[in-house]
């Protein structure tokens, strides 16, 4: 399920998204005041979603269960547009605002709320109640089937597991055919296997019904595993959008570092460009430290931000030679912490970085606070943002 | 023991009860989830007989019932007589009597009902009465119970309204608890005795019989 369709855009966005080409894209267009969150922010969306997944992707508090609920019209915007092919959902100009249970609009809930006193079987038939008697139960017993849990039709939920309290849950939107699909974290707390076994099912499941599937996580494997296309929404703004592999590895704003899990984010300044060879030099604020990074469009002397993974950075005791990595810095462990498997140090070299190592490696190097060492960071893994 | 005034009063209290689950249903709705800025006078005024002396509510009563009044008028006009002094009467009286008895439980336990429970409903396709009767009803099982229970036996010791509207006549309107005020009148402790404890009796095992089946609401054991 290929989507290059929708390019990466720069941060400044107050730009609609470009339109998805095929049947029935969801569009939206919000602009609600959210309070209670603190401080008060405004959801500010513009979006085209066509079939097939779209994650949106954020901190809590972003607006994303605000976004749904108004797709939904549990929440009325203040002002905007939400259609789907022909049909209106709301719109603030003309007045419009259709009832939540005319929608057709499928939404699995944070906390799944299926009805405690019914069987999962009366939960997933719930919405059929206007089919015969017949048609309702083959319907509910194929999405039964076609999820696995037709074992569990007779049991409450109270009597089941999580994971299969999920399917019931995926099983009871999907069963009246709905238009667009929304998932409110559907898969917290599950372990990966039950979550990968869910997630295939629900693939299969829209490989044969296209219809747009909205996503809202703020787990990073999950954007792997499902995204197509990659929403990043940070105090009720899309601050990116792009493939998650565009999205998640080369970020181009701070906030959607912090999310993806840059352990070291540094202030620099701009000293050296070079751009026959593609690199630049940036001095890291109020250090000696300088690293050579990747050439990107910025004045001498301007200032960005350098965000490091952890896990790219290396540790020597003997000072290398030879190396292909460009940025070889001498420092001191300050710290180690073991954390499970894996081990977090901290290393003083002029500024304080933080380098993920396995238990192995320190062992084998045997690091202590206080041993000498080299870091060694490739040009590749500076990622730069503005700031 | 006079096991008339006995029946009539069961015959009121359930006939009161009866009446009240079908006007306090959807009253307790309304409380439940209006967001009207003035509900709060609507809920005061559903919780008065609470608070109210007995005695002003069954004065008010009668006079409403009276033969000066435009109801009372009425009824006269219908039936040839007033309802005050009427079993009539006595069951009016009892329903405002014990408006608050059966309404606040109800509201009470509709309002606990998740209401993400009622939008998942919704986004289904359920329309709100559809959503009440098959998704709030059902899990307010015990806010309906114990709206029965209390109206039923707040009913069977009504005296101070059922002494004002009623008028004490035997097999009409005399209550047990008139009956039982009547024998301490006349110094006749024994009968009283046995007439209250055959109330207390009675009442105790209603009430006991009701909340022991209540005993398991429903839980939610995964949150």
């Amino acid at each position: 399920m290929a989507n290059a369709m929708i390019p990466l855009v720069e941060p400044h966005l107050t730009h609609r998204a470009p339109p998805a080409h095929g049947a029935d894209v969801l569009s939206a267009r919000i602009r609600k005041r959210i309070l209670g969150a603190e401080p008060a922010f405004v959801l500010d969306i513009d979006l085209a979603l066509a079939p097939g997944f779209t994650i949106v992707f954020g901190p809590s508090g972003a607006g994303k269960t605000t976004l749904l609920d108004s797709i939904a019209g549990l929440q009325r915007p203040d002002m905007g547009r939400i259609a789907i092919g022909g049909t209106i959902f709301f719109d603030s100009e003309r007045g419009v605002q259709m009832p939540v249970e005319q929608r057709g609009v499928g939404y699995v809930l944070q906390d799944l709320a299926l009805f405690p006193h019914m069987t999962a079987e009366k939960n997933v038939a719930y919405a059929l109640a206007g089919l015969s008697r017949q048609e309702r139960l083959q319907r509910t017993a194929a999405m039964l089937e076609s999820f696995r849990i037709a074992h569990l039709s007779a049991r409450k939920p109270g009597e089941i597991s999580g994971g299969e309290r999920q399917r019931v849950a995926l099983a009871r939107s999907l069963v009246p055919g709905p238009r667009v699909l929304l998932l409110d974290e559907p898969l917290a707390g599950l372990d990966a296997g039950t979550k990968s076994k869910i997630v295939d099912d629900l693939r299969a499941w829209n490989g044969e019904h296209r219809i747009p599937i909205v996503y809202v996580t703020h787990h990073r494997d999950e954007v792997f595993a499902l995204g197509e296309r990659v929403i990043v929404l940070e105090n009720g703004r899309m601050v990116a959008q792009g493939t998650p592999h565009e999205v998640m590895t080369a970020p181009r704003q701070e906030m959607v570092a912090q999310l993806v899990g840059f352990e070291n984010i540094f202030e620099a300044v701009v000293r050296v460009a070079e751009e026959h060879r593609g690199t630049m030099t940036c001095r890291i604020a109020d250090s000696q430290v300088e690293l050579e990074t990747p050439l990107v469009r910025a004045e001498i002397g301007s200032h960005l931000r350098i965000g490091i993974r952890a896990g790219d950075i290396l540790l020597a005791t003997v000072e290398p030679y030879g190396l292909s990595a460009r940025n070889v810095i001498p420092g001191r462990v300050v710290s180690l912490e073991q954390r499970d498997i894996m081990v977090s140090a901290r290393v003083d070299c002029g500024v304080e970085m933080e380098v993920q190592l396995t238990l192995a490696a320190r062992d084998a190097l045997q690091l202590q606070p206080g041993t000498e060492v080299w870091l060694i960071v490739k040009t590749y893994s500076c990622h730069l943002m503005a700031r | 023991m006079d096991w008339q005034s006995f029946w009539l009063t069961i015959q009121l209290a359930v006939l009161v009860t009866l009446i009240l689950m079908i006007v306090g249903l959807p009253l307790a709705y309304w409380i439940a989830y209006s967001r009207w800025r003035w509900k709060f006078l609507v809920e005061s005024l559903v919780a008065m007989p609470i608070v109210l002396p007995p005695t002003v509510l069954g004065f008010y009563v009668l006079l409403a019932l009276g033969s000066r009044s435009p109801l009372g008028r009425a009824w006269q006009a219908m039936t040839g007589h007033t309802l005050a002094f009427t079993f009539a009467g006595l069951v009016i009286g009892s329903i405002l009597y014990s408006l608050p008895f059966a309404v606040q439980p109800l509201a009470a336990s509709f309002s606990q009902v998740d209401s993400r429970l009622m939008a998942a409903s919704a986004t289904l396709g359920a329309s709100r009465l559809r959503t009440f009767f098959r998704v709030v009803l059902p899990l307010s099982g015990s806010g309906l119970l114990t709206g029965v229970a209390l109206s039923f036996a707040h009913t069977m010791g009504e005296f101070g309204v059922v002494l004002m509207v009623g008028g004490n006549i035997p097999r009409v309107t005399r209550t047990v608890s008139i009956e039982i005020y009547d024998q301490v009148q006349a110094f006749n402790y024994a009968g009283a005795n046995q007439t209250a404890l055959v109330l207390l009796a009675f009442s105790f095992w209603s009430l006991c019989l009701v909340y022991g089946v209540n005993r398991k609401p429903w839980a939610w054991p995964w949150r």
